[in-house]
Order: structure tokens, then C-alpha cells, then sequence
């Protein structure tokens, strides 16, 4: 690898490091590069033919993933990737051995990002397909605005427990929460839960309250049909993470849908 | 109990002496103010003044006029005010309303003139002499380093890291207006046009039809809190692609594009089911910062390929720190939009009482930006009710690199300013998704009239660059000096950077 330490930000190194390449597995050491550098040496690996890129070291490092496309390709993240990590992302399996930050899978199109560790605030925010599945906890505002389009359906399966907004504006695909890894203190999910919600679904394994809930959204005891629906999501997502599908099953669901896909169509009078 | 106490605000008046019978202003209105049987009846209760009906008449025969109607005189209370009370009674809504704000409110673009030439310094005649609105959007650099070609000449030292800008033939732009807030002939109209004047068009926060592809070079993408029609492809294509964070006729407050509005062609550019509210929130929930800013104006360059990436805001109080922290967080250019800017839907309430004038806010964020040493790291557009070029060339003045039109381009396609747009029954086929109605335009005749727009205000602005002695709009940029107040007060004039005439 190049080491500089010269450039415009101290203390990183300010050049594309040097790839390493077994077949079609690029290794790329992130040991204190700069994050533009980071994510230039995945696209020159990508446009290289790498089917397989393993990222070391990667501490912090922003938009890993972000913009790029390929359902055959998969980007593994040994560390702590930064925000925006696979926003915007397009077809490829992103999986992170350690935790998220904030951000993971903004406005993202289609692939797979798994979560080893915990993740941040604003998860999936904008996404309108593919799937994002974390093993522990998740912060605030996570689904926000998740959307639907056609065949495009956005998932996310949060493991552990979520803070407030979890669902907010949400207007489609699915969002699940097990509370089943989780290292916090306090209540499945906080306040706010689907506010604003106008399409989509969510689930949580267990009971909220209705103190919990916003007033755009409906809450029922999942059935069979809602099960048999969300069964191979959580199949796939046990699967990828390791865990049992069926304890996941043993405990009941609430499903949260919203009582309009209109909340506002008559706030207004016209001029 | 009557069910309005609302009068009908303009009254349809046909001379059946004249009138054809022949059906067309039946036809032409899209408020259904007309029934016809054997000649035609107007309801006046729908009717905006729209003039399509009145433009569209062979005989001449239709007169739209004020309904007069006598409400006592009463200075604080407007006759508005009070038919706004029985509204509101009426409905318990919101009230929603179309355009920018129609409120009485001091022009300060009216109140400032324009310098001369005259002994010591030579005016230029435009007619002859080379006059140069060519400019650029974008990041410029703090300083540039030049090396020798070899052949006794000097390039730009390779490597310098200079960032991309966009050309433009002439410091106009259209306005961000949405597909779906505006018909897809418009959205053609628009591109078709900037690309035939080397300028360009904003998408708004609607997506891209993919019937514009050909034009992306002269297209803004936009992305809002709502990220409608946003994808990699998307950015990809755009020449810049702005973050929108505010609008000048609504600040604080999101997009509402209501459920009727997204048809089968809306709702595939917006990647959004049909017939679904497409609600914009107006915070963007992954920027509650300057940081947090930073960090999604990076994202969209990283995943663009290092396009430039413009942040538009809503011109309010203080605007020059937040524009300030907004060059710092890395955007190219600053687009601020004014409180008398347009809008496809807003509360009127919000419309018309929030926010500041543009002028004001242009001067405040050019004067602090050149106070930090930072305003060559990005550019300034400057919106919110651009009505004639001397509007531009003030604003320009007043430090704006590149001024916006968006109600002045509708209005060269037909929009008579009836205010109806929230609707969706724009005679005029502008601010509608009905096929009926959006035929009406059609993109060549359209491209035709925004050009022509679009030349008459360059050469306007040539012969007022000439009328100043210089011979390009980049020497009028921030040249305050040339400005001058009339019936301003003193702080007005101090914050503007103006002298009052006279000095
Ligand atoms: S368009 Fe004019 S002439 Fe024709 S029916 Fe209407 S009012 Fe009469
Ligand atoms: S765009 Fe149409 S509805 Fe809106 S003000 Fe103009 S003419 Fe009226």
C-alpha cells in the first residue's frame, strides 16, 4: 500500500490504496485512509471484474457502497463503517462485521446489507427496495419514509430494540422489530411509532402501547396470513445472522398499518 | 340556512348578440363554469379569471369582470379578510392556494434604480460591441496554478483539482417546478427550451421523465426530503443536482402533492404508487445540521461521480450564517428563493406571511460570504419572483450569479395568473395532470415562447450591462455601487449595501 500523509486532511492516508487481488476477491486495507479513497479503490475493484471485496481496518470511513450497482457483488466490512453506508446502493450484498452508523441504506434501490453488530439513527430512510437486516439495536427515526413502488419492496428487520419514530412517515414495504438482541434498557420501541404512516406495515414481536403509537396508524394482533407473509423475510434474516427462526416465531406479533393512505386529504380547503 | 356566504369574485358576461353558439369556451374552461344548451351559461361561482375562454372566443363576446358587490368600507377588516372568516367557517380548513404571494408587501427591486454612464466613463453599445452573459455554476477555486504547454503557451497545472461547474449561456435558469405540480409537456417545454439557450431546467422534487433524457445535460436534478424519483440513474444524469431544503412561498413547510394528481405517469417518475399522497416532509431527516448537511451533500457527489451539488433554501432571518454553513458543508452553489416566489399548493397563511424579501437576503449572503473569504467557493441563484430583467440585473447587483424564473416561464406559456394551480384544472394545461388540459400545450410552440423569453431578457440585459460601461454580467456581479435607493429607509439601505440616490 502508498502511505502519504500529506494532503488536504491530516492524518489519513490520501491515496487510493493498493489492491489485492485473489481471483475474484479484491482484499483492500482501509487502515486510516481517507474515506473518498476507500470508496475509489471498490469502484476501480468493481470496474476491475472483482466479484468479492473485502474491506479491513475500516474505521469510520462514510458512503461505503453508496451509488454502486451489481447484484453479483458482495462487499465485506471487517470494522466500523461510517454513515451513509450503502446509500443509494443498487443490487449488492453488503455485510458488516461490527456495528453501523446513522444513515445505513438511505434511498436505497435494491440488494442486501446485513448488520453483525447494532446500527444508528435514520436506518433505510427514503429505501425503496432490497433488504437491511440488523442484529442488535437500532436509534431513532429508522424506516423513515421507507416507500413502495411496483415490484420494488423495501425491508428491514431490526433485532434488537428501536427508539423513537421507528416507521415515521412510512409509506411502504416492512419494517420489523424482534427485540431480541438487545443491550438497552426501557420499553421494545419508544414513542411515535408510525407517525404519519400513509402505506406498508410493520411488526413487532411482542405488545406496544397505545401511547407508543401514532394516530395514523392501526394496530392488530398479526394472524396467520400476516405470518405466513412475513415467515421468509425472518427465515432469510435468521439464516444470515445465525439465529433460530423459531424462537423468533414463539412469541406473538403486532401489526401496525395505516388507517389512510390519505392522512391529510382533508386538512385542506381550497382558495 | 344558505350553504356559502361567499359572493362570486368576478362575474362572466356573454353579448348572446354576438356570441357563435358555438361551444368553444364550453370546451376550453377547465373550472366548469360553463353549461350549454343551445347557447352558453355560465356559472360566474366557478370562474377564476383565467381568460382561456375569453382568448379562445371567436365572436369576443365574453367579458370576465370584478363582481363589485358593496361590502362596507372598513380599514381594518379587507373584504378578503372577512370572506376568508366565512371560508373557514364554512370548511374548518386549511386554505391551500396556488402561485406566489399576492399580499400588498414594498417591492424593493422597485425601489432601486440602476446607474449610468455618462462623461468620464464610456457607456458600450451593445449592437456592436461583444457583451458576454456567459457564466458558470459552481465552486471556484481559491487560487489557480498554470504551467507551459511546452509551445510557449500556459494550461491549467494538471492536477489542480478544479471542481466541475456547468455552463450557462445566460445567468437565467427555470425554476425547480415539480412533474406533477406541472404537466409533462411543460417539464418537455422547459427542456427543450434551456437546452437550445445553454441554459438550464430544475426537475423539482418530481423525478425525471425519461422522455427528458436527451435533454440531462441542461437538467437540475433535485432531491427533497421525500426523495421522489431518486436513484443513482437519476443523479447520474443530472448536469448539478440540488438539495432542496426550503421554498421561498413556504418555508418550513413540505410538499404535498395530493393523491389525484399522481397518475400512472406521475407515479413512474416518482417511483410511487398511484394515487397515493406524495408527502415531501419538511425536514429532511438526515439533516438536522450543518454537518449532517455535509455529510448528504457528500453522499450525492460520491454517488454522481463529483457533480456539482447546489442547496436551495428559503430566503428568512439570519440567512447569511445558514448560507454561510452551507458553502462550508461543500455545496457549489446557494439557491435562494424569496417569500414572493410561486408555488404549485401552500397554505396561504404560510404564503403570504413568512419569510423575507429576496432582495434583502441576496445582499445579506453575498456581503457575508465576501466578509469570510469564501464567496468564490460557490455561486449564488437567486428566485422568488424574477419579474422582467431589470428584476435580473438588480438582483445580479445585489450579488446573485445566475437569477431563476418560474412564475415568469408559466406565464410564457399561457398562465394567466388566475392562482388556481392546487386545483389541478389549469385551462391552460400547465399546472394539471389531465390529458384533456395538458394538451393544450404543445412542447415546440412552448420551447419556442421560453426561448424567445429568455433572448428578450439577455438583450435586455446587454443593453443595461452597456448602459454601465461593462461588457460582462460577471462585472455586474455584486457591484453594488451601481445601485441606487429611492424612498428606502436608511437601515434598509445599510443591510442592502445601497446609497440612496443622490450620493
Ligand atoms: S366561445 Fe364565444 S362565441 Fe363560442 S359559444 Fe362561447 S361565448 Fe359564444
Ligand atoms: S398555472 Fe394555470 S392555474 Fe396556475 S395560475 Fe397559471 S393559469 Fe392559473
Amino acid at each position: 500500500m502508498t502511505t502519504t500523509t500529506t494532503g488536504p486532511i491530516e492524518g489519513y492516508i490520501q491515496t487510493v490504496p493498493t489492491l489485492t487481488r485473489e481471483g475474484e476477491t479484491v482484499t483492500i486495507d482501509a487502515q486510516s485512509v481517507y474515506y473518498k479513497y476507500v470508496n475509489e479503490a471498490i469502484r476501480a475493484a468493481i470496474a476491475d471484474g472483482a466479484k468479492s471485496i473485502v474491506l479491513n481496518n475500516v474505521n469510520g470511513q462514510r458512503y461505503i457502497g453508496t451509488g454502486i450497482k451489481g447484484a453479483d457483488i458482495t462487499i465485506t466490512v471487517n470494522g466500523t463503517p461510517g454513515q451513509d453506508m450503502a446509500m443509494l446502493m443498487d443490487g449488492p450484498t453488503l455485510e458488516v462485521f461490527g456495528n453501523a452508523q446513522d444513515g445505513v441504506g438511505n434511498t436505497m434501490n435494491a440488494g442486501k446489507v446485513i448488520i453483525h453488530g447494532d446500527a444508528g439513527d435514520v436506518l433505510g430512510y427514503g429505501m425503496r427496495g432490497g433488504r437491511v437486516f440488523i442484529k442488535g439495536d437500532v436509534g431513532y427515526r429508522v424506516g423513515i419514509h421507507m416507500k413502495a413502488y411496483e415490484d420494488l419492496r423495501p425491508i428491514m428487520v431490526c433485532g434488537g430494540k428501536a427508539r423513537d419514530f421507528f416507521g415515521e412517515y412510512m409509506a411502504g414495504g416492512l419494517l420489523i422489530l424482534l427485540g431480541m438482541n438487545s443491550r438497552l434498557e426501557g420499553p421494545l420501541v419508544g414513542g411515535y411509532l408510525g407517525t404519519g404512516m400513509h402505506g406498508g406495515a410493520i411488526y413487532v414481536r411482542g405488545e406496544v402501547e397505545p401511547w407508543q403509537c401514532g394516530k395514523e396508524v392501526g394496530v392488530f394482533t398479526a394472524d396467520e396470513a400476516d405470518l405466513a407473509d412475513i415467515k421468509p423475510v425472518l427465515a432469510d434474516y435468521c439464516e444470515c445472522l445465525g439465529m433460530n427462526l423459531e424462537e423468533v416465531l414463539s412469541e406473538p406479533f403486532t401489526k401496525l398499518v395505516p388507517v389512510s393512505h390519505r392522512p391529510y386529504g382533508k386538512l385542506y380547503t381550497y382558495l | 340556512m344558505p350553504t356559502t356566504l361567499i359572493q362570486p369574485e368576478f362575474l362572466v358576461e356573454i353579448d348572446y348578440d354576438k356570441c357563435h353558439k358555438c361551444g368553444r369556451c364550453v370546451q376550453q374552461c377547465g373550472w366548469g363554469v360553463y353549461s350549454f344548451n343551445e347557447r352558453p351559461f355560465p356559472d360566474d361561482t366557478k370562474c377564476r379569471a383565467c381568460h382561456r375562454c375569453v382568448t379562445y372566443c371567436p365572436a369576443h363576446c365574453i367579458k370576465i369582470k370584478k363582481n363589485d358587490l358593496a361590502l362596507r368600507d372598513n380599514a381594518n377588516w379587507s373584504a378578503e379578510q372577512r370572506k376568508n372568516v366565512w371560508r373557514q367557517a364554512e370548511s374548518g380548513g386549511v386554505m391551500l392556494t396556488g402561485m406566489g404571494n399576492d399580499k400588498f408587501y414594498q417591492s424593493v427591486f422597485d425601489h432601486l434604480v440602476l446607474d449610468a454612464c455618462q462623461v468620464t466613463n464610456p457607456s458600450i453599445d451593445p449592437l456592436r460591441e461583444p457583451m458576454e452573459l456567459r457564466t458558470y455554476l459552481g465552486r471556484k477555486p481559491d487560487s489557480v496554478e498554470v504551467e507551459s504547454d511546452g509551445k510557449g503557451g500556459y494550461r491549467l497545472k494538471e492536477g489542480a483539482g478544479i471542481a466541475k461547474n456547468v455552463k450557462l449561456d445566460a445567468p437565467i435558469i427555470f425554476s425547480p417546478m415539480s412533474y406533477g405540480s406541472v404537466s409533462l409537456n411543460v417539464h418537455k417545454s422547459l427542456a427543450m427550451a434551456a437546452e437550445r439557450l445553454g441554459i438550464l431546467m430544475n426537475t423539482g422534487e418530481g423525478g425525471l421523465h425519461a422522455d427528458l433524457y436527451p435533454y440531462q445535460d441542461n437538467v437540475i436534478v433535485q432531491v427533497a426530503s421525500g426523495r421522489f424519483g431518486v436513484n443513482p440513474e437519476y443523479l447520474q444524469r443530472g448536469a448539478a443536482i440540488e438539495i432542496k431544503v426550503g421554498q421561498g412561498a413556504k418555508p418550513g413547510i413540505g410538499g404535498h402533492l395530493p393523491g389525484e394528481k399522481i397518475n400512472k405517469e406521475v407515479s413512474t417518475t416518482r417511483m410511487i404508487p398511484q394515487g397515493s399522497d406524495a408527502i415531501s416532509p419538511a425536514p429532511h431527516h438526515d439533516i438536522y445540521s450543518i454537518e449532517d448537511l455535509r455529510q448528504l451533500i457528500y453522499s450525492l457527489k460520491e454517488a454522481s461521480g463529483y457533480k456539482p451539488v447546489g442547496v436551495k433554501i428559503a430566503a428568512v432571518h439570519n440567512v447569511g450564517a445558514i448560507a454561510s454553513g452551507i458553502v462550508r458543508a461543500g455545496a457549489d452553489y446557494v439557491y435562494l428563493d424569496g417569500f414572493k416566489g410561486g408555488t404549485g399548493a401552500a397554505p396561504a397563511i404560510i404564503r403570504d406571511h413568512i419569510g423575507i424579501p429576496l432582495e434583502i437576503a441576496i445582499a445579506v449572503v453575498d456581503q457575508r460570504l465576501r466578509d469570510e473569504g469564501i464567496r468564490n467557493q460557490a455561486s449564488i441563484i437567486a428566485a422568488g419572483s424574477i419579474r422582467s430583467s431589470a428584476d435580473m440585473a438588480k438582483a445580479i447587483a445585489l450579488g446573485a450569479d445566475v437569477v431563476a424564473i418560474g412564475s415568469a416561464s408559466l406565464m410564457a406559456l399561457g398562465c394567466h395568473l388566475c392562482q388556481g394551480c392546487h386545483t389541478g384544472c389549469c385551462s391552460w394545461g400547465l399546472t394539471t395532470q389531465k390529458a384533456e388540459l395538458t394538451r393544450r400545450v404543445d412542447p415546440e410552440w412552448g420551447a419556442e415562447r421560453l426561448t424567445n423569453l429568455v433572448h428578450a431578457w439577455s438583450h435586455e440585459l446587454q443593453e443595461i450591462l452597456g448602459a454601465l460601461g461593462v461588457n460582462a454580467v460577471e462585472s455586474l456581479r455584486g457591484s453594488r455601487e451601481r445601485l441606487r435607493a429611492v424612498g428606502l429607509d436608511a437601515q434598509t439601505c445599510e443591510i442592502l449595501g445601497v446609497k440612496p440616490a443622490g450620493l
